[in-house]
């Protein structure tokens, strides 16, 4: 199962590799929502409210996370699905991808608060839990958007579907992070997250878990 | 006739709903006055919707064990009926608030997550209609179903209990028990859960036997051409 998973994440990795025009254009989706959003309040550094800033930062990472992820199971075509049917086990590939996919919200996102903090101004004071709620939510956004391309790659129209399917599943996670880091950005002292962290990563543990234990039925589809 | 007891007392208990849940004496309450009459037709709603979103995801892990189309009939009328029930939850919701809140919508966070939990359920019914095999629609629906529900819970339980909310029983506000000194609401309130639910369960009954009946027709038709 480890020997499975490990394989399959390289294999992740391999093929993104050999296909860079996904990744970069992925990279450049997020400067350039950036930018379009810094053009579009017309603010300069540090005139944009911090609740503002906030927001603005999460629904971009939205919509990265989901144009990211939306292509994990679209991009290799039913040939080699069916391959991987035979060779591995259904767990092995959806923690893979999710584990693959956490890392690269993770990375869109690190690059979105980079590129904001350059234009935008970074009003952030407490850059440790900033990240760790980055951490948790990149978990939990892949986690959930993994799942959900698995099932609309099964019917026709995908991105609409993608979009209408996965974002009332993940307004909850959504809302946590945006609350923890609020508080980060406020540099509130760390136990008054705590708990807000914990209920994060409840959810984000439930949305796994149900993944895990479904995705052998849709494999099997 | 046996078989019909449910559906007589349906009829029972809703007909004393009405009478009983707007005749009756209410607990008088400044703002609230009579529109606390509201918890027989607006609070039980959600009880309905979420006990028959049980039983759908209940059907639907039954359909992914045997792969049984009989289970997913019962899944996809168990949730229609619950959207028709969150529907109508909002809107007396709503009729509501304008009397009490002064608004139509005020941002609570309830209000909130159970718009979000109908937009998942719509979503649902658009990703059914997007497939056109009836044994993957079944099977990608069960999935989604139980996926969503697993995000229900907590947006509708836990989320809201960890903001402020305008609602009785959140936020300060006293709940329903402080309202209930002499119990003379529960009279009418528990009994109205059961009429509603079971309203509820004759109408997906309903049309899960016309669903059965249109499949027997198109099979029929189709075993006759070839």
């Amino acid at each position: 199962m480890h020997q499975q998973i490990r394989t399959l994440i390289i294999k992740e990795f391999t093929l993104e590799w050999r296909q860079k025009y996904a990744l970069n254009g992925i990279l450049l989706y997020v400067v350039s929502a950036v930018f379009i959003v810094y053009l579009s309040v017309g603010a300069k550094q540090g005139n944009i409210a911090v609740p503002t800033w906030n927001a603005l930062y999460w629904i971009i990472i939205l919509f990265s996370a989901v144009n990211a992820v939306a292509k994990s199971f679209v991009q290799e075509h039913q040939g080699r699905q069916l391959y991987y049917y035979m060779i591995a086990s259904p767990e092995a590939v959806i923690i893979s991808k999710i584990l693959y996919n956490s890392i690269l919200t993770l990375v869109l996102a690190l690059l979105g608060y980079l590129v904001f903090s350059i234009i935008l101004g970074n009003p952030v004071q407490d850059q440790g839990l900033f990240v760790l709620n980055l951490l948790l939510g990149a978990i939990g956004f892949s986690a959930c958007l993994t799942m959900v391309s698995g099932i609309a790659s099964k019917a026709s129209n995908n991105a609409t579907l993608m979009a209408i399917l996965s974002f009332p599943v993940i307004i909850p996670i959504l809302l946590m992070a945006i609350r923890v880091s609020k508080n980060a950005i406020d540099g509130l002292d760390w136990s008054v997250s705590v708990d807000k962290l914990i209920t994060l990563l409840a959810i984000n543990a439930i949305v796994a878990v149900t993944a895990y234990i479904l995705f052998p039925y849709l494999w099997r589809s | 006739m046996r078989a019909s007891w449910w559906k007589i007392l349906t009829i029972a208990l809703l007909a004393y709903t009405l009478t009983a849940g707007l005749l009756l004496d209410v607990p008088r309450l400044p703002i609230l006055n009579e529109t606390i009459r509201a918890l027989h037709f607006h609070v039980t709603m959600w009880f309905g919707m979420i006990i028959m979103l049980v039983v759908a995801v209940v059907y639907s892990v039954k359909f992914l064990r045997s792969n049984d189309l009989k289970h997913d009939d019962l899944a996809i009328e168990f949730t229609n009926a619950a959207i028709l029930f969150g529907v109508l939850g909002i809107v007396t919701g709503m009729l509501w608030a304008k009397f009490t809140w002064g608004d139509y919508w005020s941002g609570d966070p309830k209000q909130n997550a159970s718009a979000i939990g109908l937009l998942m359920y719509f979503a649902y019914l658009v990703l059914r209609n997007s497939l056109t095999d009836v044994h993957q629609r079944a099977r990608i629906g069960a999935v989604y179903s139980i996926f969503a529900f697993a995000a229900f819970i907590p947006l509708i339980f836990v989320l809201p209990r960890l903001t402020d909310s305008l609602h009785p029983g959140n936020g300060g506000n006293p709940g329903f028990n402080a309202y209930d000194l002499d119990s003379k609401l529960r009279l009418v309130f528990y009994p109205a859960i059961i009429g509603w639910t079971l309203l509820g369960t004759w109408i997906s009954s309903v049309r899960v036997r016309l669903r059965r009946a249109e499949r027997k027709i198109e099979d029929k038709l189709i075993n006759q051409v070839s």
